[in-house]
């Protein structure tokens, strides 16, 4: 066959074609083109939307700037970004020094109790951050105990007048109800990166005889350097977004999450309400670009045959510690015992008998039970929904081949949630969903997402969204896990990838998924930052009616939902656990590490 | 007008032509090969040559930007993994954890919707095949890896493939377990009669199990051969080097034809190596350390050179012994030989020791600078 005109009968060439026509890639293509385009629709386009808002006046002629020149030449406006920078800049440097010493303690040292402490620290994630502002109401407020000095008792009992007013309502009840929203978060950091370490590193130190002094700042400071990065800009951003805690305890101290609303609710000032949301981006964006910087930095950091550092017990440190996390965990607890001791309370100060009159929210506006169950139900559908999407889109990101750029761009819109305060993307749906009509390039069609505004279905949308990328980032650490080659092998089987997908990939990574599934829970019963614009009034969900009795002055039935959304999301997290323990016990079989 | 047509002199598998890059990196360059039915191919190089990608190709795992992949002389280049008929087993196993040896290795029998009779029966089969009869309820955390490798194995095998492709099968065992599934792993191959191309970076594997080896570097074919051929002939110093550890000694000059000059003194070479050199040009001189003969030399046989022991290395059966050359002209060349622990104890050989030793002409290659 020496001549090059080797023709192919055009059969033959049509039934190749047919043959090499791969199904599996082009519905793996198709699916990650519909997370893009998922991605898109409710993420990007709403923020563009909010953004643009920022620059047109209220009969949405473009203005360029001047929202944002107004803005800053209001001292009344402008003086809250100022004061959301200094009591986040405040509640970080405490919350992250007081998380690592208390992660130093519970992954360094040998003090007992440790998995006790861990448990502690971890339960104001159950709670709405509302609450932790209700509280110090009823710790600092004027009719406080700590205030009144437990109502007098101290001053009868001992003749010393110890009444002490902290002064609670602004900036500092602020920072104290911050620090304990973001203690939580810091210690979780902190105690993964404090266990990341590699034993020889101490070792090696011991050998060149260091003190512990030079071994703490030469070793274990270095080694967690991106951990403290990473819990600055977590605890950062979580108080500089907060709104619920400023919300309740702030008084006349604004922050930029309570002008937000202040503006929108309040006044039905949208612009200036997308503008102060724009100012509230900024910083948070700052924050959320250099954690990622600094994560990309931290993979490398140890190498992979680490000998895990067991902690040798050291008595004086070891006592000083535990007498720390005591203090903390009893603070924590007497927290949580005041809140639910204000909740049973007839009438605070005066009548102390308890009674569950407050649990019978009849009396109270808000929304009583209904809203409850309606926050349960959201819940409920934010964590079926949001892990099947968010488990489905990181599979595709993760596992499927080609289309490179396609997936990195997945890739960045999912990481990209993060960045945005619960405030920002409430916001950006109203704009977004609430507009009836799109008008693209002089086209103008009916918005076809409208019929979602004020329904359950877009409070879910908007929880999923909220609450995506750490849902994502687990998911997407499950699926590195697995062998790579799962999807080569089963297409050498010719067996299509969705199979392989619901027969090993979702058993193998169901502890990650139930975790997804509870974080979306949790979180979403907690949430008031984003659904406070988008609940509507048929539709009332719990944390807005713990907001609105708050608001009414009924702190009492505002202290009890809180009180039930604790203890639901307690339920939850006792679920949970339950359920992967007996998927530990199910799968032990194949966990178990080989022993050759 | 000539048809393509299938005819019985195609080789059951060829590769023409295929190039690959990475962005900028270049994994192979117009890599040409063929395959005989039931042949067992190794594909052997350091890391990064390009073998693996190579094997990924002709599984259709990855895309050539060109060249063409056939199977039995059927153009499959365009065609998914789904679509090749081709069984393979990776470094990792890819084991699916949450299912036994028996599922994993129905795992693709399923698909194909055959009866359960059937299908249990063609398990036992496989699992009887690699010596597994009652692991089959057994997850793969639960097998030792020599297990873990042979269950892989017999997936692979599961739906009777034309071609097993083999990626670095046993490089994740240990040392002892690696050396028992080699003659393993290719007893069965001869048994099933299926042709397979494996890939390896260790050469003693690619010796002892291959039928042919491929010996790739930066992207290209290097040397294709047996075995035997491979060693005893590499094609170029890289090959000599890579498989075996091989002595050059690179001033060396051609001389009359037949003959190259180190130093002072002339060594004789087969006729060939010399071919096509002009006298006087400088050349590399290789041989290897167990091609050192020491005793019986100094009688005036050809290829004799003094030389003084410099240090000894004891390994257990063998030692290896480096000596000093001085082959007349100042400078002093150092080689390595392999000898037999035997032989030095017969000889007395010890360090600074003078002696000579011998270069057996027909062990000697030369190859051009």
């Amino acid at each position: 066959m020496s001549d090059g005109a080797i023709s192919v009968p055009k059969a033959a060439r049509a039934r190749s074609l047919l043959e090499s026509l791969d199904l599996d890639r082009w519905l793996t293509r198709g699916l990650i083109l519909l997370v893009c385009l998922w991605m898109l629709v409710l993420v990007v386009l709403p923020l563009f939307q909010l953004l643009s808002k920022s620059l047109l006046d209220r009969s949405e002629n473009f203005v360029g700037l001047d929202n944002f020149i107004h803005y800053f030449r209001t001292p009344a406006l402008s003086q809250s970004l100022y004061n959301s920078l200094s009591v986040s800049l405040m509640t970080t440097i405490i919350s992250v020094s007081l998380g690592f010493l208390y992660a130093y303690a519970l992954t360094r040292t040998q003090i007992p109790g440790r998995s006790f402490f861990r448990i502690i620290a971890m339960l104001p994630l159950f709670a709405p951050s509302l609450l932790y502002g209700i509280t110090l109401v009823y710790l600092f407020g004027r009719k406080g105990l700590i205030t009144t000095g437990f109502f007098g008792a101290v001053e009868q009992a001992t003749g010393i007048p110890m009444a002490w007013d902290i002064g609670v309502y602004g900036a500092v009840g602020i920072v104290i109800a911050e620090v304990i929203y973001t203690f939580p978060q810091a210690v979780l950091i902190l105690s993964i990166a404090l266990s990341r370490t590699d034993a020889r590193l101490y070792e090696a130190s011991d050998s060149l005889r260091a003190s512990n002094a030079r071994t703490f700042f030469a070793v274990t400071i270095p080694g967690v350097k991106y951990g403290l990065i990473s819990a600055t800009f977590v605890c950062f951003i979580l108080a500089f977004t907060d709104f619920g805690a400023p919300k309740v305890i702030g008084g006349n101290y604004n922050v930029l999450a309570t002008d937000i609303y202040k503006q929108v609710i309040g006044q039905l000032n949208f612009v200036m309400g997308a503008t102060v949301s724009v100012v509230l981006l900024i910083p948070t964006v700052i924050a959320f670009i250099l954690d990622r910087i600094v994560q990309r930095k931290q993979v490398a950091l140890i190498a992979a045959k680490a000998v895990p550092l067991v902690p040798k017990s050291h008595p004086v440190r070891d006592g000083i510690l535990l007498a720390y996390c005591a203090l903390i965990a009893f603070f924590l607890l007497v927290f949580c015992a005041t809140a639910l001791f204000a909740s049973l309370v007839k009438v605070w100060p005066y009548d102390l008998s308890l009674s569950l009159r407050h649990y019978d929210f009849r009396t109270a506006g808000g929304g009583g039970y209904p809203a409850f169950f309606n926050s349960i139900r959201m819940s409920l559908y934010t964590a079926i929904a949001g892990t099947i999407v968010t488990f489905a889109s990181a599979y595709l990101i993760e596992k499927s081949k080609g289309m490179h750029g396609l997936r990195q761009g997945a890739y960045f819109l999912s990481i990209l949630p993060l960045a945005l305060p619960g405030m920002v993307i409430g916001l950006s749906y109203i704009f977004f969903f609430n507009q009836p009509r799109w008008e693209i390039l002089g086209w103008v069609l009916p918005n076809p997402l409208n019929p979602l505004y004020g329904t359950m279905a877009i409070l879910v949308i908007c929880n999923v969204v909220h609450f995506y990328t750490v849902s994502f980032l687990t998911a997407t650490t499950a699926l590195k896990q697995l062998d790579k080659e799962f999807e080569a092998v089963s297409e050498s089987m010719a067996v299509p990838f969705y199979k392989t997908f619901l027969r090993v990939t979702v058993p193998v990574c169901m502890p990650a998924i139930l975790e997804i599934g509870m974080y979306y829970f949790v979180c979403s019963m907690a949430t008031l930052s984003a659904v406070i614009f988008l609940y509507s009034a048929d539709l009332p969900l719990a944390t807005v009616a713990v907001a609105n009795m708050d608001d009414a002055g009924d702190i009492a039935p505002a202290a009890a939902m809180s009180v039930l959304i604790v203890l639901t999301n307690l339920g939850a997290r006792l679920l949970y656990g339950a359920l992967t323990k007996g998927i530990q016990r199910r799968t032990q079989a194949w966990t178990r590490p080989a022993t050759a | 007008m000539a048809v393509l047509r299938e005819s019985d002199t195609e080789p059951y598998l060829k590769v023409a032509g295929v190039t690959k890059t990475f962005g900028r990196f270049t994994a192979l360059r117009d890599v040409s090969f063929d395959a005989q039915g039931g042949e067992f191919l190794c594909i052997l190089g350091p890391s990064g040559c390009g073998k693996t990608t190579l094997l990924r190709i002709v599984a259709g795992l990855e895309t050539q930007e060109s060249g063409r992949v056939f199977f039995q002389g059927k153009d499959v280049s365009g065609l998914p993994v789904s679509k090749r008929n081709i069984g393979i087993v990776f470094q990792s196993y890819a084991l699916f954890p949450n299912l036994t040896a028996t599922e994993n290795i129905a795992y693709g029998l399923k698909n194909r919707r055959k009866d359960r009779g059937a299908i249990r029966k063609r398990v036992d089969e496989l699992l009887d095949l690699v010596g597994l009869q009652l692991m089959g309820p057994k997850y793969p955390a639960q097998l030792s890896g020599g297990q873990q490798q042979r269950v892989a194995l017999a997936r692979a095998m599961a739906l009777s493939p034309d071609l097993l492709l083999l990626d670095e099968p046993l490089s994740a065992l240990d040392a002892q377990v690696r050396i028992s599934l080699r003659s393993e792993v290719r007893q069965l191959q001869r048994r099933l009669g299926v042709s397979t191309v494996m890939v390896t970076h260790d050469q003693e594997e690619a010796l002892t199990m291959a039928d042919r080896i491929l010996v790739m570097d930066h992207g290209r074919i290097v040397q294709s051969g047996t075995p035997w051929d491979v060693y005893n002939k590499p094609a170029t110093p890289f090959v000599a080097a890579f498989l075996g550890s091989m002595n050059f000694i690179r001033d060396a000059v051609r001389e009359a034809a037949g003959w190259v000059r180190i130093g002072g003194v002339s060594l004789q070479v087969e006729d060939r190596f010399t071919d096509g050199i002009p006298p006087g040009t400088p050349v590399t001189v290789a041989f290897r350390p167990e091609d050192v003969v020491v005793h019986g030399a100094g009688d005036g046989p050809r290829n004799a050179l003094p030389a003084r022991v410099a240090a000894l290395e004891f390994r257990g059966p063998r030692y290896r012994v480096s000596f000093h050359l001085n082959l007349g002209n100042g400078h002093v060349w150092t080689i390595d030989a392999e000898i037999p622990t035997e032989m030095i104890r017969r000889l007395g050989i010890q360090a600074d020791m003078e002696m000579a030793i011998q270069l057996p002409a027909d062990r000697i290659r030369v190859y051009p600078l």
